[in-house]
């Protein structure tokens, strides 16, 4: 938005694509606009895919996960022996479905409700930097508008549970409301402490001060840290509503909770919602604490050294190996993500659901005071370590120092790159 | 133009999601139209490049204030749809306050003297980005011929137009960096704003022990009432 388009008027973007429809040998310029634009939309495809197609592997493995560990087989027959199709088949199962809205509904609000959560969901997606570089909006407190965003989802479960007009749902709402305004405090404190390390909220940051080897990740920085991860997984595992903390929608009470009226494809997007939310956390979890789409074992840097920066003849100002680089620290990351996603589904099939008040117990009485001891444990200890070893990290080092490394790094790139142009 | 586009679309949205809150009279149906409402706002931050302020606004407002809201409506209802009816006096008096408060903000917008802030902006807003690429080349072009930072350091701050979260969070601990910069010299130091952040920290910090004293106060009457019983 800020590049490319904002210097082009809309009349002149018109009247150039309808020149080049008439006169078909383009003028450079032209073919250089339908270029980005096709770039651009690809790119937009792509996160909108990562977006949908996320959430159709992880319903499939959620089924394949559950059946194995309550001994059953799951899904065997849609498209192969492993029943790869059967999130696919159920998608259009409940398109076909009726779009029913009770009569005692506030049919608008009922309507809409869905959409919010889903917006929600994707405007996550629009901030999470897939790997060096590749990120959407990159704001500078790309780690802060995240969790604004991701607080917004519940919003349209809030809603949605209200304006059914029906009892289960209102109640499955206001488990959710009470559930959401309690578990967002720890979840942004122990999401502080990482950020508080890498002085920044830029996910871009963040992510290159944990280069290099495993040990640079921030979940290995202080023994606080390392505990503050699995605060802040249990946290974010609660805040998309996901077992043992799923009151929101629990079966056994309150039929289906907030979706009890819901049918076909607005039941499906709540279902979109959820899953792209679980992808996101854990995305966050890893970007915060496992070194994002750093492998953490040196093949990055090797494939670093080796491409980043070649093939750069095809167009001007893109690097194929550079994209390859990319490319495989996208896997990186999605691997990470989907790892955390699947100790998710582990954990909602193998622990029971907790009741509200214990819920309710576990975030004010243990989370809050355990998330903000570790957020003062973390302040304190470089100050500790100064005072006692005169520095500020046990071995390497120090944060600042290596962002400052690399930071000169990639100036030194910049200026190399320009003296090369010349 | 897509910028200008969207200011229009966003600018629609928050007036009419705005009226549309005062115009319903369905609870539920407000809070939607609230979030539509603060939702853009939040847009319009994000159009003008105040990300940090977008984000607080996303925060604060829509997943804040509106989910207190809807959560103390479903708490406190009696019917399963909480509907306000305003009468007419309370229309008139509303209405007045709304209109003297427009007369306020219509006055101040227009006593300010914008020739001589558009001067401070760092370019034109007919056509940011070109300007900013033209720049930035000038820029990177005297940095590769001369070695001198300057041309570099100036496209910087422009580019950090949008990036105000460490400008904010230093202001906060009482550094100006920004206006140190601009003004020089040693009484150009500026004082920031570390005393009313504490202030309102101290004070946020009041108010959350005076809510959990609130929350205590009530199982001490049960427990009275128990022995009132006894």
């Amino acid at each position: 938005m800020h590049g490319f388009f904002a210097a082009l008027t809309l009349e002149d973007f018109i009247a150039r694509t309808i020149s080049s429809l008439a006169k078909l040998p383009v003028e450079s310029e032209t073919l250089l606009l339908i270029a980005f634009l096709a770039a651009a939309f690809t790119h937009a495809g792509l996160l909108l895919g990562l977006f949908g197609g996320l959430p159709v592997f992880y319903i499939w493995l959620e089924r394949k996960v559950a059946g194995r560990i309550q001994d059953r087989l799951g899904p065997t027959r849609v498209g192969g022996s492993f029943g790869w199709l059967q999130t696919i088949a159920d998608g259009i199962k409940l398109i076909q479905k009726e779009d029913l809205v009770p009569k005692e509904a506030d049919s608008l609000v009922f309507r809409m409700s869905p959409y919010l959560a889903t917006i929600a969901s994707f405007a996550a997606f629009m901030v999470l930097p897939i790997c060096d570089g590749w990120i959407a909006v990159a704001a500078e407190c790309g780690a802060f508008l995240i969790l604004a965003l991701m607080s917004l989802e519940v919003l349209g479960i809030i809603l949605a549970g209200y304006s059914s007009g029906s009892k289960w749902a209102l109640f499955g709402a206001m488990r959710e409301a009470a559930q959401m305004v309690s578990y967002e405090i720890p979840m942004a404190i122990c999401a502080l402490i990482p950020l508080m390390i890498a002085g920044s909220l830029n996910f871009q940051v963040i992510g290159r001060m944990q280069s290099g080897g495993f040990w640079n990740w921030f979940i290995l920085h202080d023994p606080f840290t390392f505990l503050a991860f699995f605060c802040y997984f249990t946290v974010a595992t609660a805040s998309v509503k996901r077992a043992p903390f799923d009151l929101a929608e629990a079966e056994s009470e309150l039929v289906a909770g907030f979706h009890t009226e819901y049918s076909g494809f607005r039941w499906s997007i709540f279902f979109l919602a959820e899953y792209s939310s679980m992808f996101a956390v854990s995305a966050v979890a890893a970007l915060l604490f496992l070194g994002g789409w750093h492998d953490g074992l040196g093949i990055d840097s090797v494939l670093e050294s080796l491409f980043r920066g070649t093939g750069t003849g095809l167009v001007d100002g893109f690097s194929l190996g550079s994209y390859v680089v990319n490319v495989f620290g996208a896997v990186v990351l999605i691997t990470k993500a989907c790892l955390l996603v699947f100790v998710q589904i582990w954990v909602r099939w193998t622990l029971p659901r907790l009741r509200i008040d214990q819920v309710m117990t576990t975030c004010l009485k243990y989370l809050v005071p355990i998330s903000c001891f570790l957020f003062l444990a973390a302040v304190l200890w470089p100050l500790t370590l100064v005072t006692m070893f005169s520095r500020p990290v046990i071995a390497g080092p120090a944060i600042g120092e290596r962002a400052l490394s690399q930071s000169t790094a990639s100036a030194r790139d910049t200026s190399e790159r320009l003296g090369a142009a010349r | 133009m897509i910028e200008q586009l969207l200011f229009y679309v966003f600018a629609i949205l928050t007036c009419g999601g705005a009226i549309a809150v005062v115009a319903t009279q369905n609870v539920v149906r407000m809070a939607f139209w609230l979030v539509v409402s603060l939702g853009s706002v939040a847009a319009l931050f994000f159009l003008l490049h105040a990300d940090f302020l977008g984000a607080a606004q996303l925060l604060i407002y829509v997943g804040g204030t509106v989910v207190l809201l809807v959560f103390g409506v479903m708490l406190t209802a009696s019917g399963p749809y909480t509907t306000i009816k305003t009468s007419p006096a309370e229309g008139i008096i509303g209405a007045a306050v709304g209109v003297m408060l427009l007369m306020v903000l219509v006055s101040s917008i227009g006593n300010v003297d914008w020739i001589a802030i558009s001067g401070r902006l760092p370019s034109s807003p007919e056509s940011p980005s070109a300007a900013d690429a033209t720049r930035k080349a000038h820029a990177e072009e005297s940095l590769v011929n001369s070695g001198s930072t300057k041309a570099l350091s100036e496209f910087n701050a422009n580019q950090q137009q949008g990036r105000t979260v460490r400008q904010l969070g230093l202001s906060f601990l009482g550094l100006r960096p920004d206006r140190n910069l601009k003004e020089g010299g040693a009484n150009g130091l500026a004082p920031g704003y570390f005393l009313p952040f504490e202030i309102v920290s101290v004070h946020l910090l009041v108010v959350l022990i005076g809510a959990a004293y609130l929350a205590r106060a009530k199982r001490r009457a049960v427990s009275e009432d128990r022995v009132s019983l006894d």
